[in-house]
């Protein structure tokens, strides 16, 4: 285990040793500023959290449950001889099926006490759309969510259901039609927009405040799996294990572990077709610092510092980038990332289906195998908790081609 | 360096004229075509270049500016190779101010020495980087002043007075004044005076003050030639090289240089 963590990061000027900051055009800066207040403001008044708190409780439906996952935990054991106990923090029973919804309600609330009525949100997956127009429409907000073209394809449910809740759905077109791309469009948007309008970020990316801001809004995916591991086995986990794409689930669950030094932190990133294939969106694993929407983190990228293109089979993961928070976590070797391919996140994804009778996300699932090869490691008396970041129906027909099987389209709820 | 660039707003000046800032797309559509336009641009009237340095990820520009780059990038352009634009033109010309434009990903990846030093070498004056505000330029800057190139900063509508002298105190050879909020190539949305925000501006600052982003036609740039030391069109001549090819982009380079110099 490296040095320890600072629980205070990041800095006045939203770095975390030498990653984050606020690299965005001129125009930009003054609203980052502005944002950054009005969320220190926030925080400091209890009206506030007890509002959030409110929606949470009794809209989003927290807390979620702290589930031990007995058949995966026996077939593991079968398997290698002994098991940890695996413990899943059911974030994908929250309202609208993810953990995005906890830093919707939190960044939306933030934008309604800043008087902002416009929303606008970028999105990979379709579930941080899906929660940031759920939460749009029920504090009566306008909503507009910027998709890559391919993305929309790939996930038409989640596309329908932005539109039912009442967002605009833009399609993006240029670069490569995915999460990155939705990303500039949205910064277009707000560069153009700046005075009426609230970008609400979906992960731990971004300029200062999002990347704190956001795993703040998250934080409490960790808050509560710790009191609840204590109130079940007495004591801390071994590990605590999750999926990262931009990384808000897995900073979420790390955030209040991060200085319990015994709690190994473990990030899971999308191997594609195989970190060596160059297919992939492992970020950490296979990329280098450099500075791309508003931070300094590492990036996939080439020799010359353009930006290449992440390939993942979860829309989620499929980004060339990684929260700042991560790559110092990574770097000073408090958080240990691993990956896991495709083909091992369907082949999880069905197990998981099968022996716990629950559908993962495809993003969770990319957790699942480094967490079955942790139990094996630490054997019997150890404990994890992985994050069921997400539930898996939005990505039934995805899973259905990548099987070879044909489903008709309109029968997925 | 900075002298080239001072000289450039001395020289209009004398004659009570703005200067005209052209924008291009380094290695749109291929080194080739984009070398001749740039060395043809001083002749047409330009007085200062801003040569555009690709990135995958624009976020800042439309989608003339993003296409061009990426035309860019599909026909192999890095940053070196836009750096040797610049030293091919340096052969013949000794005078024209060359501002390199663009994101600070490759410049961040080739290192800010390295990169303050080659572009020295190469000719280039100065660098406006889009998504490198003052609170994250230091670096960048300090290199710069080791070798006597201007970093110049952007000032926008929503840069407000407590923000602006920070802005403009670290800025060399002009103060650049984004007009609108909005991406490159967007819709004038106040078409109306910039006179006020010029002042604005002159108060903050004794450098020139040169304003783009949404200026396409002579008719505008006339107009906030009235006001501004200098005028900057980017989109406007990319489009035309690219639907119209380099004669087109030079004839209309030449009808909005003959503008501003009215």
């Amino acid at each position: 285990m490296g040095k320890q963590a600072n629980q205070t990061f990041p800095d006045a000027n939203g770095r975390f040793g030498d990653f984050g900051g606020r690299y965005v055009a001129e125009t930009l800066m003054p609203p980052i500023l502005e944002l950054e207040k009005a969320y220190e403001d926030a925080k400091a008044d209890p009206s506030f959290q007890a509002e959030l708190d409110y929606y949470l409780t009794h809209y989003v439906g927290r807390p979620s449950p702290l589930y031990y996952a007995q058949r995966l935990t026996e077939h593991t054991a079968k398997q290698h001889g002994s098991s940890a106990k695996i413990y899943f923090k059911r974030d994908e029973l929250n309202h609208t099926g993810a953990h995005k919804i906890n830093n919707c309600m939190g960044q939306l609330l933030l934008a309604k006490r800043m008087g902002k009525k416009r929303i606008i949100a970028e999105t990979g997956a379709g579930q941080h759309g899906v929660a940031t127009a759920t939460v749009a429409a029920r504090l009566g907000m306008e909503c507009i969510v910027y998709m890559g073209a391919t993305d929309i394809v790939r996930q038409k449910p989640n596309v329908f259901r932005m539109r039912l809740l009442g967002a605009e759905v833009r399609a993006v077109h240029s670069g490569t039609a995915t999460l990155k791309d939705a990303m500039n469009d949205a910064l277009r948007d707000w560069v153009t927009n700046v005075g009426d309008t609230f970008y609400c970020i979906g992960t731990v990316a971004g300029p200062h405040p999002y990347p704190a801001m956001v795993r703040d809004f998250q934080a409490i995916i960790g808050v509560e799996a710790k009191a609840q591991i204590m109130e079940r086995e007495g004591r801390l986990p071994d590990a605590v294990v999750a999926c990262i794409g931009g990384g808000s689930n897995a900073m979420g669950l790390f955030h209040d572990f991060v200085d319990d030094t015994s709690v190994r932190l473990i990030g899971v990133e999308a191997a594609g077709r195989g970190v060596d294939s160059g297919l992939h969106a492992a970020s950490l694993t296979g990329g280098r610092p450099g500075i791309l929407h508003g931070n300094r983190t590492y990036l996939l990228q080439d020799a010359h510092g353009q930006i290449t293109d992440a390939h993942s089979i979860s829309a989620g993961l499929d980004y060339p980038g990684i929260g700042p928070e991560h790559a110092y976590l990574h770097d000073i070797g408090r958080a240990e990332y691993v990956s896991a391919t495709d083909d091992e996140a369907l082949e999880h994804f069905q197990l998981c289906a099968r022996l716990e009778g629950i559908l993962p996300a495809l993003e969770p699932s990319h957790a699942i195998p480094r967490t079955l090869d942790l139990a094996k490691e630490l054997g019997q008396g150890g404990l994890i908790i992985m994050n069921m970041c997400g539930r898996g129906d939005k990505d039934v027909f995805t899973i259905a081609d990548a099987l070879g099987e044909h489903i008709s389209e309109g029968t997925e709820g | 360096m900075t002298h080239r660039i001072d000289q450039s707003f001395a020289t209009r000046k004398a004659k009570d004229q703005a200067v005209f800032v052209a924008y291009i797309m380094g290695g749109d559509p291929d080194r080739e075509t984009s070398q001749t336009l740039l060395n043809a641009l001083p002749n047409a009237g330009v007085d200062i270049i801003e040569l555009g340095m690709p990135f995958t990820d624009p976020a800042a520009d439309g989608p003339t500016i993003e296409e061009a780059g990426l035309r860019s990038l599909a026909a192999g352009t890095t940053l070196m190779s836009i750096l040797d634009m610049a030293a091919e033109f340096r052969k013949g010309n000794d005078t024209t101010p060359i501002i390199i434009m663009g994101y600070c990903n490759p410049v961040h990846n080739m290192g800010y020495a390295n990169f303050a030093a080659k572009a020295k070498d190469s000719g280039i004056d100065g660098a406006i980087i889009v998504d490198l505000p003052p609170e994250e330029d230091t670096q960048l800057r300090q290199a710069f002043d080791a070798h006597d190139l201007a970093l110049i900063r952007l000032a926008t509508p929503t840069t407000d007075e407590a923000r602006l002298p920070r802005v403009v105190a670290g800025t060399k050879g002009f103060v650049y004044y984004v007009s609108m909020t909005g991406i490159t190539g967007a819709a004038f949305s106040q078409a109306g005076s910039i006179t006020e925000q010029v002042t604005k501006l002159r108060k903050a600052s004794k450098l020139p003050v040169v304003v783009g982003f949404g200026v396409k036609t002579p008719e505008r740039a006339r107009e906030v030639a009235k006001d501004a030391d200098g005028v900057v069109v980017g989109s406007a001549i990319v489009k035309a090289l690219h639907e119209d090819g380099p004669q087109a982009a030079l004839t209309l380079v030449k009808s909005l240089a003959d503008a501003v110099h009215e």
